[in-house]
């Protein structure tokens, strides 16, 4: 180290510089303090989220012995042993009589299955507070667990099914596929609708009364609620124009309209991006002005329309406010048929399931929501490194 | 014959044909200009997409025509009348469009105009979508209004809409005491909560801008901010359940164990949160805004022997200073609007108070409230979220203008 004294600069420094310099190495720290307390945030809540969801991937089987007889096409209960009514899911011994009535030939047959348990054993079993089992079946369930009838299995059934009434069986699957179908109306409406603004603003309008207009609005569009584009959906596209409510259509263009201004400005950047000079020179050669925009603009501008347009749309699939007005978080166990149908979205089916009272609801909630997350941050990562790559320096 | 197979058969029926129709025209000016009987003005492609638009837009126009009808309940038209009337006029239009096949016909000038009236619509659809929202808002509005005074909306203490069911029924009696609709605990829940956000997300996002734009390399800049937005990337019933869930739980057993009460649908939780979410708002527009400043500025201060501190706080933050204003309207609107987090994490009982340990109901929460379930346009109680939706957007559309016209003061500053 020198010496300080050397320099005449740092004679004796003097007690206000270093009290400045301490303010300054302060306000340094701020920053990081800020940046560090939103990180450290998103750590937490990854942890939580994660930590609450893991327990719904896997769920308790229980080792039953069952009798089908004649008795149990009219009482499903008269199949296992009565004590063991409570512990097995129900959705599974509801299901009983219609597999005797496609197979009589089970009639006076017995087998030893592992079913799926109720959800109020998985939850005690998985040691959860609340999980609502009396004590009589507590006793059995860890009777049976010394016998070994207890295993805990990988919880396919959450992928395979849709909403229930029991949490055992409640699933994404439904919802999943209501989120594709209400994601493609609106990308089928919002993406091309949207680029062909962008393309009007950015290479044809003329700096007119109009013009102005539609820039001032599509500002004011991107920052409105959400909520209000539920309104709208209600309103307009319900009542007015008639489409089924709760329907991926109803929700798919509410959904378009919100995205509709991201993506015009995502497009118009990416369309401003790509230098005159690529437009002058197809000019130069006789283009006009739409078979330049066309041939020679728009697939230099593409890589930045997509990436738009994946963020815009990943926004849509996140949201749920607009969805609940129009409709969307009904109780829906199917996957929809059609677009006309009454469906659920993933989100919305987030929120249903967070209202639920049931312990075995909550976990799930937490794993359709990792579901979700995981969706939407791949989407984005896609999107980010799809910008990276065709990042030009003109 | 229903909507969605009419649809089906309509666009089943039209999209081939128009294939057919642009293959025709094209094939025969190919034809006619290898054979050398024509020398066109247009490259065959565009003889090809005139008769593709002269065979899809009668139809298509007929087919807006009788949806238009329909939807305002003028005259039901027949969907096999209609199928069979568009493919007529389309058939009559491509007949129509092959006898202009002429030598000096103009066909790219004639498809360049009608693409950019199409891409002009596209842009009008933009504008379509704010009438319909303040259309939709205020027509509902009008009709609350003409049943609930607006100066007991706005001004009232009391929103107890219990018995507005009653009264749209026809049922309301002497012994059914008149619904209140005063939004005012409604709008002070509101404005708490979103004070608790802004006392979150305005130091946190504006120190988080100042140390990316002034501190951090170009390489950790380049790191930290996609993690940043990540936060704006989770959905915001995510948030609810975690809010609900997580900090809500936490809030209370922190406010037992300093002595105070607290409900389990407090502000402080849906606020915080919130706070979290409108992060990376501010501190992705205070970014961009601190990092435009010129560097002269910045260089002008050091020189003169300031720190690097006292340079950001009184040389570049004042010159930034109105697009963080901007910023902090946005975030403001951002807030005001936000749904999820409040309808999970807040509670659905009006209070006016000032006591954020205490539960207390938002405009979103009770629009929501009133929409979902069974919905009766004959109830002020449905009403009132038309009602309510208006108040909430006249506030974000005035905090946005606000924010755009300072932000404009801003670049003439600078540009």
């Amino acid at each position: 180290m020198h010496n300080k004294a050397d320099n005449f600069l740092h004679q004796g420094v003097h007690p206000r510089k270093r009290k400045r310099e301490r303010a300054d190495a302060r306000f340094h720290f701020y920053g990081l303090a800020a940046v560090s307390l939103a990180l450290g945030f998103l750590v937490i809540f990854f942890i939580d989220i994660i930590g609450q969801a893991l327990p719904a991937f896997h769920l308790t089987e229980v080792l039953v012995k069952v009798h089908y007889t004649e008795a149990v096409k009219s009482n499903y209960n008269k199949a296992i042993d009565h004590k063991l009514s409570r512990i097995v899911g129900r959705s599974w011994l509801r299901s009983l009589p219609m597999k005797i009535e496609a197979n009589p030939a089970l009639i006076g047959t017995e087998e030893e299955l592992w079913i799926a348990a109720d959800s109020r054993v998985d939850q005690y079993l998985k040691g959860h507070d609340g999980h609502g089992l009396k004590n009589k079946y507590r006793k059995i369930v860890d009777k049976m667990q010394q016998q070994g009838k207890v295993r805990d299995v990988f919880n396919w059934a959450f992928f395979q099914s849709g909403d229930s009434k029991l949490p055992e069986s409640a699933g994404i699957l439904a919802a999943a596929i209501g989120s594709l179908f209400t994601l493609l109306i609106t990308m089928l409406v919002a993406v091309p609708i949207g680029v062909m603004t962008a393309i009007y603003l950015e290479e044809f309008a003329t700096d007119n009364t109009f013009t102005r207009l539609v820039e001032v609005n599509i500002n004011n569009l991107a920052a409105i609620p959400s909520i209000l584009y539920g309104l709208l959906g209600l309103a307009i596209f319900i009542n007015f124009m008639g489409v089924p409510r709760s329907s991926a259509l109803a929700g798919g263009l509410t959904l378009a309209l919100m995205t509709l201004p991201l993506i015009i400005i995502a497009t118009r950047a990416a369309l401003r991006a790509v230098p005159e000079s690529i437009r002058e020179a197809a000019f130069g050669l006789g283009a006009s002005s739409l078979q330049v925009a066309w041939h020679h603009v728009l697939p230099l501008a593409m890589p930045g329309i997509l990436t738009g347009s994946i963020i815009g749309l990943a926004q849509a699939m996140g949201e749920t406010a607009p969805l609940i007005i129009v409709g969307m978080m009904a109780y829906i166990p199917d996957a929809p048929g059609s677009i006309l149908e009454a469906t659920t979205v993933l989100p919305a089916q987030i929120y249903t399931w967070s209202t639920e009272s049931m312990r075995g609801y909550s976990e799930r909630t937490a794993a359709g929501i990792m579901v979700l997350l995981t969706v939407l941050l791949s989407l984005n990562a896609l999107a980010v490194k799809l910008r990276n790559r065709s990042e030009k320096n003109w | 014959m229903t909507t969605a197979d009419l649809f089906l058969w309509f666009f089943g029926g039209l999209i081939p044909l128009a294939g057919f129709a642009y293959w025709l025209a094209q094939s025969k000016a190919i034809a006619a200009e290898s054979a050398h009987t024509a020398r066109f003005h247009s490259r065959p492609s565009f003889f090809g997409w005139y008769s593709l638009i002269w065979l899809a837009l009668p139809a298509m126009a007929v087919a807006l025509l009788c949806s238009i009808l329909q939807m305002f309940h003028i005259y039901q038209i027949p969907g096999p009348i209609l199928l069979a009337t568009a493919l007529i006029l389309g058939m009559a239009g491509l007949w129509f469009s092959l006898t202009h096949m002429q030598a000096d016909f103009r066909a790219r000038q004639a498809v360049e105009k009608v693409m950019r009236s199409l891409l002009l619509t596209a842009a009008t659809i933009s504008i379509l979508t704010t009438i319909g929202i303040v259309l939709s808002v205020v027509f509902e509005s009008i009709r609350f209004f003409q049943v609930i005074p607006i100066w007991d909306f706005i001004t009232g203490t009391k929103w107890q809409p219990d018995t507005a069911f009653l009264i749209g029924a026809g049922r309301g009696g002497e012994g059914v005491a008149p619904p209140l609709f005063g939004s005012l605990p409604i709008f002070a829940g509101t404005f708490m909560i979103t004070l608790i956000a802004m006392l979150v997300a305005v130091p946190i996002g504006l120190f988080a801008a100042i140390y990316m734009s002034e501190y951090a390399s170009h390489n950790n800049r380049g790191r930290l901010k996609p993690l940043l937005e990540i936060l704006a990337g989770i959905p915001t019933v995510v948030y609810g359940f975690f809010a609900a869930i997580t900090v809500s739980p936490f809030i209370v057993n922190v406010a037992h164990a300093m002595g105070l009460e607290a409900d389990y649908t407090n502000a402080l939780a849906p606020g915080l949160i919130m706070g979290v979410m409108i992060i990376p708002f501010m501190s992705s527009l205070s970014d961009d805004v601190i990092r435009a400043v010129p560097q002269e500025l910045r260089d002008g201060a050091l020189a003169l022997g300031t720190t690097k501190a006292e340079t950001i706080r009184h040389i570049v933050l004042p010159a930034a200073f109105p697009g963080i204003v901007s910023a902090f309207l946005l975030a403001v609107s951002r807030a005001i609007g936000e749904t999820m987090i409040v309808v999970m994490a807040a509670g659905l009982r009006p209070n006016l108070t000032a006591n954020p340990l205490e539960g207390m109901t938002t405009v979103t929460v009770k629009i929501v409230e009133a929409l979902t379930g069974d919905q009766e346009f004959d109830s002020a109680f449905t009403l009132s979220a038309f009602a309510l939706g208006l108040v909430l957007l006249t506030l974000t559309l005035i905090l946005n203008i606000i924010s755009a016209m300072v932000v404009r003061k801003f670049r003439q500053r600078y540009a």
